[in-house]
Order: structure tokens, then C-alpha cells, then sequence
């Protein structure tokens, strides 16, 4: 696997796998961010994985070694853990469906994206619920995915003033972007549906629903169902 | 327990962040001032993690319910106790019914108030840092108000004899404190130590130069989450995208505008500003203990002297943490 390593800052060090976004450089991120979580070297604080790169916060004076900088020791380590990984190691991604009332009071803006691509909001629910979607990373706000696959028939411009709030679950359109939004919090993006489906659970072992590398499948669902979600979940 | 009487401007509990979280999006958050932090916890014989009060600017007034030990670093909020001023950087036995009130700021912006045992709340992601966007963590996930009552954990200090001795007065400092060489010297313009950031060969040569000749301000919209600079704007020699990756507490990043922002304890985990610096951890508590409105610069140094200095820096808390531990038997006997 090929990458680089430099530093950020006297605590962290980054490793960059490639210099575009693609599905090959999201695979390498995924496998190394499992073999790091198998592994959890007693150095490491923790890691957070993005697009191209796996940043590792080490602690320095558990690498601290005569002659050797804490930055230099995390560099050996590192080029020691990347020779055990393999592409092969990667293993099947998860598909997690993401249940989706649109429109009404859910998806105030709606009639917006149908609008401003010249389609009927039913066309636009169609177009939104059969694309194949991946998570590419999590982040900005806890559990929040940043997805890619969306259709640019749907496209959407961010709105000019940004809503003060908005509630938690909510699905979003941002550009060539589609998102849900796991706590409430506000944003600019153009809110089509809800999902009674929680993205995030603070008190669960693994607190975010979704993790890089997951495919999605959003299924519209009637505003019954969606209530009826909502009663039987256990919260 | 302690009961709030008066909330101050925000005062919120923190440890020394959620770590291991942000992988799923979760920022770390915890105290801005960490040495402070540690030194508050240690001198009144906690874990130097443990969970403790940030009060900002104005500080809280506090009631203790019961007899304790505590301990107040960081910046100088003119803490007193009933109406007597109170030292700080050193353990303070304090009897049920003392009430703890704050001043005017003298020095420096947080103050860090730590109790014997720790607050008796839970963790939430194994970590009792208040993360107040999603609600979570410190108590019920939001800045401390008046009539929130917080219990307190057992300690080895509360039947001490030095606790019994004060009798007659509501406190009673102990004799020793902090060597004052190792006490933060929080100036109003302090020059901060910089590494260059992942992305500083991006920016125009005079950008560069300006990031370690010119001053900033602290504007008015700063908080816990970053600071925002004014003064020299910094730009790119060209435009150019930055993928998002991981940020740090301390990373410099600089968006389109060309005024600086220094990411602190409640940054978000990602960012896709271009990074022109890196703040060198041991110059992170002096940073934070700025305020909105003082100035500050940079100076350049390398990874190799900032982990030099960083490691210099634990080797003497390990050292003090011996040297307090010993005192604190003495003391709790």
C-alpha cells in the first residue's frame, strides 16, 4: 500500500493514502482503520479517518526513546504496522438501510429541489431512494456521514441564510451531497425527510449507527410508519 | 456535595477530554487549560484526570455542603471564601457551609477548580467532559446554573486532621503551593510557540512571513470551540482544495477570508481549511488563558524542539506529582 506520513502538530502524525477521493483510497482508509482498532498499539490515543487520510494521535512520551523523536519512533512504528496490511484484509462492506418520511413537515424543502430540477417531488423521492450510496467519513457532528453516490439529477444549492435549527434525523441536500443530520444543530442544507431511525447513540458501545466504508439504501415510508417507528423504538 | 448559588459566565465540568470518540464524529472537548487541570487535581490528591469545574471570566459562587479539600489553578478570578481571599495553586481545606465567590479576572480567563475525590457524576463515552451541542456529558450536558446541586466522591482527605483543625475558621490553606517556576506565567500578550502547519508551503511567501512578524487580535467571537485572529490576513499562493481531514487542539486553519482560526478543546474533528500552524502543545494552556481583545504572535520552532519541550514539561509534572503526593500523606493524615 502506498502512502506518505508527515506530521501535524507534536502530537499527531498523518497518513495520507491518496491524492483523490475514490472508492480504492476509501477501501485502504477502511483497512487500516480496522487493523488499528485490532491492534490498538499501546502509543496510540486514538485515530480519526477521512477521505484520503488516517491521522493517529500518539502520546509522545510513550514513544520517547533516547536519541529518537517521539515523531520519528511513530514513523517506525507506523511503517511496521502498514508492511502487515493487505488490500486483501478489507472485508465486505455493511448495507444499512436508512428508512425516510418525506416531504410535509419533514421535508419543508422538498418542493425546492423538485423545483429547481424541473421534476415532481414524487420523481425527486424516486430518484432519492434508489441510488446506491456509500459513507465516505464521519464527521463535522457526531455520527454525521458525509455520502457520496447521490444523483445530480437531484442536485441542490445550499439555502442563502442558514436555518437556526434543525432537528435531529433530518435528510438533507447539499449540492451533489445528500446527509442526515444526528443531533439537531443548525445548517444550510435543503431538508427533504426525516427517518425515525436514531444516528447516533451516546450511551451505545458504538455510538455511531454509520461508519466509513457502509453502502445505504434510503426507503421511503409512510408518515404512519414513521410514527410507528418512533413509538417502538426503545427510547 | 456543592450547591451553585450563582452560575458566572459559563462553568462547566471537564476532564481531560472524550478521547477515542472521534472516529464516530465526537469531539474531545475538556479543559482548554490542561496543565492547569492536572496541577488542580493533584494537589488535592486526585488522578490528574479526574472531572473538576472550568469557570470562565466570571466565576461561579459555590456553597460547600460539606467539609473537603480543594484546590484552585489557572487564571487568577479573584477567588475568595467568605469574603477572604484565598490562595491558589496550593490544597485549601474548606468546612460545610463556606461559600466560594469570585472577582474580577486579574490574570489569565478559566479557572480551575478541582475537589478531593472528584464530582460524583457519570461518564458518558467514559469521559464526564460536557459537550454542549449534543447535550451530553458534565452535568445533564450543559453549562452549570443556580440550584444545581453536584455530589462529591469520598476521599482519604475528608476526616484529615488538618481538617479538624480549622475549627474555628471556614478554611485553611496549607503552608505550601506550586514552586512558582512552575507556575504558567499567563501574560495578556503572549508569543506562542508554532510549528508549521501540514499546509503551510501552500500560502503566499509574504503570508508565511506575516504569520511570524505581525500580532493578532483575539476577536470577540471566540470560545472554547477556536479562536478567531484579526489582523494580517493570510492567503494561498493559489487556489486550491483541501480534502477534509483530522484537525487538532492547536491547529492554525485559515478559510478563504484570510483570518486565522486557532481550533481549542471543542473543535470539530475535521476540517477542509488549508493549515497554516500547528500551536506547540506546551504553549496551548497560555494560549487558552487569553482573552477576547489581547494580543498575541507566533514564533517559529520545530517538531523537534516542541517535542523536546513537551517532554521536558512531563518529566517535571512527574517529578512535582511525587513531590505532592508525599506532602498530601502528610497533610490528609
Amino acid at each position: 500500500m502506498d502512502y506518505t506520513i508527515s506530521p501535524l502538530g507534536d502530537q499527531a502524525i498523518v497518513l495520507t493514502i491518496s491524492k483523490e477521493i475514490n472508492e480504492e483510497a476509501q477501501r485502504k482508509v477502511q483497512v487500516l482503520s480496522k487493523q488499528l482498532d485490532e491492534q490498538q498499539p499501546d502509543w496510540m490515543i486514538e485515530y480519526i479517518p477521512a477521505f484520503t487520510t488516517v491521522t493517529i494521535f500518539y502520546s509522545p512520551t510513550m514513544l520517547a526513546q533516547e536519541d529518537v523523536l517521539p515523531y520519528q519512533a511513530a514513523e517506525m512504528e507506523i511503517e511496521q504496522l502498514m508492511s502487515s496490511i493487505t488490500i486483501e484484509t478489507a472485508g465486505e462492506p455493511r448495507t444499512i438501510e436508512i428508512p425516510v418520511c418525506y416531504g410535509g413537515d419533514f421535508g419543508p424543502d422538498l418542493e425546492f429541489v423538485a423545483e429547481h430540477n424541473s421534476l415532481s417531488t414524487d420523481e425527486v423521492i424516486d430518484i432519492h431512494s434508489s441510488g446506491d450510496y456509500s459513507v465516505y467519513m464521519i464527521g463535522f457532528a457526531p455520527g454525521f456521514p458525509f455520502i457520496g453516490g447521490m444523483s445530480k439529477k437531484i442536485a441542490a444549492p445550499r439555502r442563502d441564510s442558514p436555518r437556526l435549527t434543525i432537528p435531529e434525523r433530518s435528510v438533507g441536500i447539499a449540492g451533489m451531497q445528500t446527509g442526515v443530520y444526528p443531533i439537531e444543530t443548525p445548517g444550510g442544507w435543503q431538508l427533504i425527510g426525516r427517518t425515525p431511525k436514531k444516528l447516533f447513540t451516546p450511551e451505545a458501545d458504538t455510538p455511531s449507527l454509520l461508519r466509513a466504508g457502509d453502502k445505504i439504501k434510503f426507503k421511503q415510508i409512510s408518515e404512519e410508519e414513521y410514527i410507528n417507528w418512533e413509538e417502538h423504538s426503545d427510547d | 456535595m456543592i450547591k451553585i448559588l450563582k452560575d458566572g459566565l459559563l462553568t462547566t465540568i471537564q476532564d481531560l477530554g472524550r478521547t477515542g470518540y472521534q472516529k464516530y464524529g465526537v469531539i474531545v472537548s475538556g479543559s482548554m487549560d490542561t496543565y492547569a487541570h492536572r496541577l488542580a487535581n493533584l494537589l488535592v490528591g486526585n488522578e490528574e484526570e479526574e472531572a473538576l469545574l472550568e469557570a470562565t471570566l466570571l466565576g461561579p459562587v459555590i456553597e460547600f455542603k460539606k467539609d473537603t479539600v480543594i484546590s484552585i489553578c489557572g487564571g487568577d478570578l479573584s477567588p475568595d471564601i467568605n469574603g477572604k481571599k484565598v490562595g491558589m495553586w496550593k490544597a485549601i481545606f474548606v468546612k460545610s457551609g463556606a461559600v466560594l465567590k469570585f472577582g474580577k479576572p486579574k490574570t489569565g480567563c478559566r479557572a480551575y477548580i478541582a475537589f478531593a475525590g472528584g464530582l460524583d457524576i457519570s461518564k458518558v463515552m467514559e469521559s464526564r467532559s460536557t459537550y454542549i451541542r449534543a447535550q451530553i456529558g458534565g452535568y445533564k450536558g450543559r453549562p452549570l446554573q443556580s440550584e444545581d446541586v453536584i455530589p462529591l466522591r469520598r476521599s482519604s482527605a475528608d476526616h484529615s486532621q488538618s481538617q479538624a483543625s480549622t475549627e474555628d475558621l471556614l478554611f485553611n490553606e496549607t503552608d505550601w503551593t506550586i514552586a512558582s517556576d512552575m507556575i504558567p506565567n499567563y501574560t495578556s500578550r503572549p508569543v506562542i510557540s508554532l510549528i508549521k502547519g501540514p499546509q503551510f508551503e501552500w500560502f503566499k511567501e509574504e503570508s508565511q512571513k506575516a504569520l511570524y512578524s505581525e500580532s493578532f487580535k483575539i476577536s470577540s467571537q471566540s470560545d472554547r470551540m477556536g479562536y478567531r485572529l484579526e489582523g494580517a490576513s493570510l492567503f494561498l499562493k493559489a487556489k486550491k482544495e483541501l480534502i477534509s481531514e483530522a484537525v487538532a487542539f492547536g491547529s492554525i486553519q485559515v478559510p478563504p477570508d484570510g483570518n486565522p482560526i486557532i481550533l481549542l478543546a471543542d473543535r470539530q474533528t475535521t476540517g477542509g481549511y488549508p493549515k497554516i500552524g500547528q500551536v506547540a502543545s506546551v504553549d496551548l494552556p497560555v494560549l487558552c488563558q487569553t482573552k477576547p481583545g489581547e494580543q498575541l504572535s507566533f514564533k517559529e520552532v520545530s517538531l523537534e524542539e516542541a517535542q523536546q519541550a513537551y517532554l521536558e514539561q512531563e518529566h517535571s509534572i512527574q517529578l512535582l506529582k511525587r513531590s505532592i503526593s508525599l506532602k498530601i500523606k502528610e497533610a490528609f493524615s
